[in-house]
């Protein structure tokens, strides 16, 4: 069978599964839609945790960012996972403790406020928009090259999947469609990765092939010979990296702040029975997330000595062009590799100075591995399986807090309080429905600032949420008015350096420009100092927090008493 | 009122900060501190095929954060039943 038929066979079988479970899971009430009915077991929770935090993103992009980054890279490492320790160490218990449906929701009741309540849902809805267009685009690109359908289709096709499950089943359906999607890619990330470890080191486990020997029987070090390539070719040593320390510790720092502030991630931890729940699953969730971001590190240094070692050929001459293998033509037709013959010799060469004739997109190193490294075509048909699963359980996850600021935030706390439990219901599904409409319209008509505004995503979140969170429950006089000038603040701090960089004066993004040597990525660690100190100097001017509202917080500090998740 | 007096209440507080900040201590150290301010210096040591910067960079830090999770898990469950204060 050749690679289309079967990636038609495993990702329409993949479809189906997700489906059944849809059906299975249907959402009676809003208690169940918003927060699966709060009976989500940790472990399985820990699943739908991971399945929405990593995204196409995580699955596609990743390994190829790192491999063409190398020590850099780790800002995304540690990054996306470091920001677990703080949610559940600092966030996650306490939340599930206050037994709302939503962060708008904490943040408007802790802070008595409605204006409060009103910045948290423009900042969600934004948040969640910025991300969720990336997604169907994911799902698109996967589509449009692996079953040769047009991207429109494939954008399409996703769409329909995830309005079924979302609209249909709520948190609940989309809970349970994560834990298999969460197995689905996972499996997909891993095949591929233990392959490639075990042709390149002899290592079943790519963590530690990673810091193996090369099976040529040469004795040398992976990395050791990446090394050596990357200088040859003129590129940075792989180990080291381009950026300055300042600018690699604030863009860690607001990753992981930003990770720990995100809406999409926080809300899942509403979703489990108990105070002490919430702590297992957000180590749960981790470490299921540990495993794809352990490999991704070692697949990007066997991808980068594969693809270096492929179109130079073992003596780093350069090959014929005329004898390209399949997986260069095949991504050749998609654009995203391109060949200029610059010394008209008939072959490739790639570098890192003017010797350079290729241009290979970063995003294909994932999805072109398994080609490169000549596997089986049933391991291709998974790898496309698993980034649409990866795209759609980020999508779902998104959709959903969507449409709970929507319907619960705006229509029932602060439109119309009136609305009964069905109205409210009916109307998260509405939401639902045209949040998908739009992000499928992004996903056809991808605004060119994509790319751009995922930094934005993180920076609003560290520099909005986060501390605001960390404040209402680490400080029991914080009152409403430090909170809200603090999230103004970091807020328009943030947005206007990472606007003035990125949209108005792009030509002006280079380190000696940016303040403290710090890129518009990092930024978001600065607004969330910066939110933190206006937010104390308000405080210090204003009166503290209401009596009541200092028992609240009280009780919120210790498990004890915690119900289910409610409105009320 | 959960506790038995406010003083336990205190020190209930108090004992989950003093452990929040030494496990963000060590969250600090490998990730920000091994990974990315003394990278250069740990860089001069090997460990296995690696230079050891590098590896807390890009996997090291990574096992450390999973393992602080569930110690903190298991020590506040201790917590909370010390004080009398977890779920039925």
């Amino acid at each position: 069978m050749d690679v289309q038929t079967l990636t038609f066979i495993i990702v329409g079988a993949s479809f189906l599964l997700y489906i059944g479970i849809a059906i299975w899971a249907r959402a009676g009430s809003t208690n169940e839609f918003y927060v699966a009915g709060g009976g989500v077991p940790p472990v399985m929770n820990g699943m739908a945790t991971a399945a929405d935090w990593m995204s196409a993103a995580s699955f596609i992009s990743m390994a190829g960012l790192i491999s063409f980054m190398g020590y850099d890279g780790a800002v995304y490492l540690m990054g996306w996972t470091g920001g677990y320790v703080l949610l559940a160490l600092c966030l996650a218990p306490y939340l599930r403790k206050f037994g709302k449906f939503t962060v708008p929701d904490f943040i408007g009741d802790r802070y008595y406020s409605q204006t409060a309540r009103t910045v948290a849902v423009i900042c969600a809805i934004f948040v969640c928009f910025t991300y969720v267009a990336g997604q169907m685009r994911g799902v698109g690109v996967v589509f449009s090259r692996f079953l040769e359908v047009d991207i429109v289709a494939g954008v399409v096709i996703g769409m329909a999947i995830v309005f079924f499950y979302t609209v249909l089943g709520g948190m609940k359906g989309i809970t349970y469609t994560q834990v298999a999607q969460y197995c689905v890619l996972i499996f997909a990330y891993l095949v591929p990765a233990v392959f490639i470890s075990i042709l390149v080191t002899g290592h079943v486990l790519p963590q530690t092939g990673f810091g193996a020997t090369l099976a040529d029987g040469s004795g040398v070090y992976l990395l050791d010979k990446l090394d050596g390539l990357s200088t040859e070719l003129g590129f940075n040593q792989y180990t080291d990296g381009s950026k300055s320390m300042i600018d690699v510790f604030c863009i860690t720092l607001a990753l992981m702040v930003g990770t720990a502030g995100l809406p999409h991630v926080i809300v899942r931890f509403f979703t489990v029975p108990k105070v002490s729940d919430a702590r297992k699953s957000a180590g749960w969730a981790l470490l299921f997330i540990a495993i794809l971001y352990t490999t991704a590190p070692s697949l990007a240094a066997f991808a980068r000595v594969n693809m270096i070692e492929t179109i130079n050929g073992p003596d780093a001459q350069g090959t014929e062009y005329a004898n390209a293998p399949t997986w260069i033509v095949n991504w050749e037709k998609t654009g995203l590799i391109t060949h200029t013959d610059k010394n008209n010799d008939g072959k490739m060469f790639y570098s890192g100075d003017d010797r350079n004739e290729m241009k290979i997109d970063r995003d294909i190193m994932v999805l072109a591995n398994p080609e490169i490294a000549d596997l089986p075509a049933w391991v291709i048909a998974l790898v496309a399986a698993g980034g649409v699963a990866a795209a759609l359980s980020t999508s779902a996850g998104l959709l959903l807090v969507i449409s709970t600021s929507v319907s619960h935030d705006l229509m029932k706390k602060t439109l119309m309080p009136d609305i009964s439990d069905k109205g409210e219901l009916l109307s998260a599904r509405i939401a639902a429905a045209v949040a998908i409409l739009i992000a499928g319209y992004f996903g056809v008509n991808p605004p060119g600032f994509v790319g751009q505004v995922v930094a934005f995503a993180f920076g609003l979140a560290a520099s909005s949420f986060f501390p605001a969170i960390i404040m209402g429950i680490f400080s029991k006089r914080m009152n409403d008015k430090g909170a809200i000038a603090g999230m103004v603040s970091g807020i328009l701090f943030t947005t206007a350096y990472i606007v003035y960089f990125k949209f108005i004066n792009p030509s002006l993004n280079t380190p000696d420009n940016w303040f403290l040597g710090i890129s518009p990525e990092g930024i978001g660690s600065i607004g969330m100092v910066v939110n933190f100190v206006v937010a104390f100097i308000v405080f210090k001017m204003t009166d503290e927090a209401p009596q009541e509202i200092q028992e609240l917080v009280e009780s919120i500090r210790f498990p004890k008493g915690a119900g289910e998740a409610s409105a009320h | 009122m959960a506790f038995k007096n406010e003083n336990d209440q205190k020190a209930y507080w108090k004992e989950n900060l003093s452990l929040l900040f030494i496990l963000l201590a060590v969250w600090f150290v490998v990730s920000f501190g091994a990974g990315i301010l003394f990278v250069e210096q740990l860089n001069a040591i090997r460990f296995f095929g690696f230079k050891l910067g590098f590896w807390f960079a890009q996997q090291g830090s990574i096992y450390v954060f999973v393992a602080l999770i569930f110690i903190y898990m298991k020590k506040m469950n201790a917590l909370d039943k010390k004080y009398g204060v977890e779920e039925d």
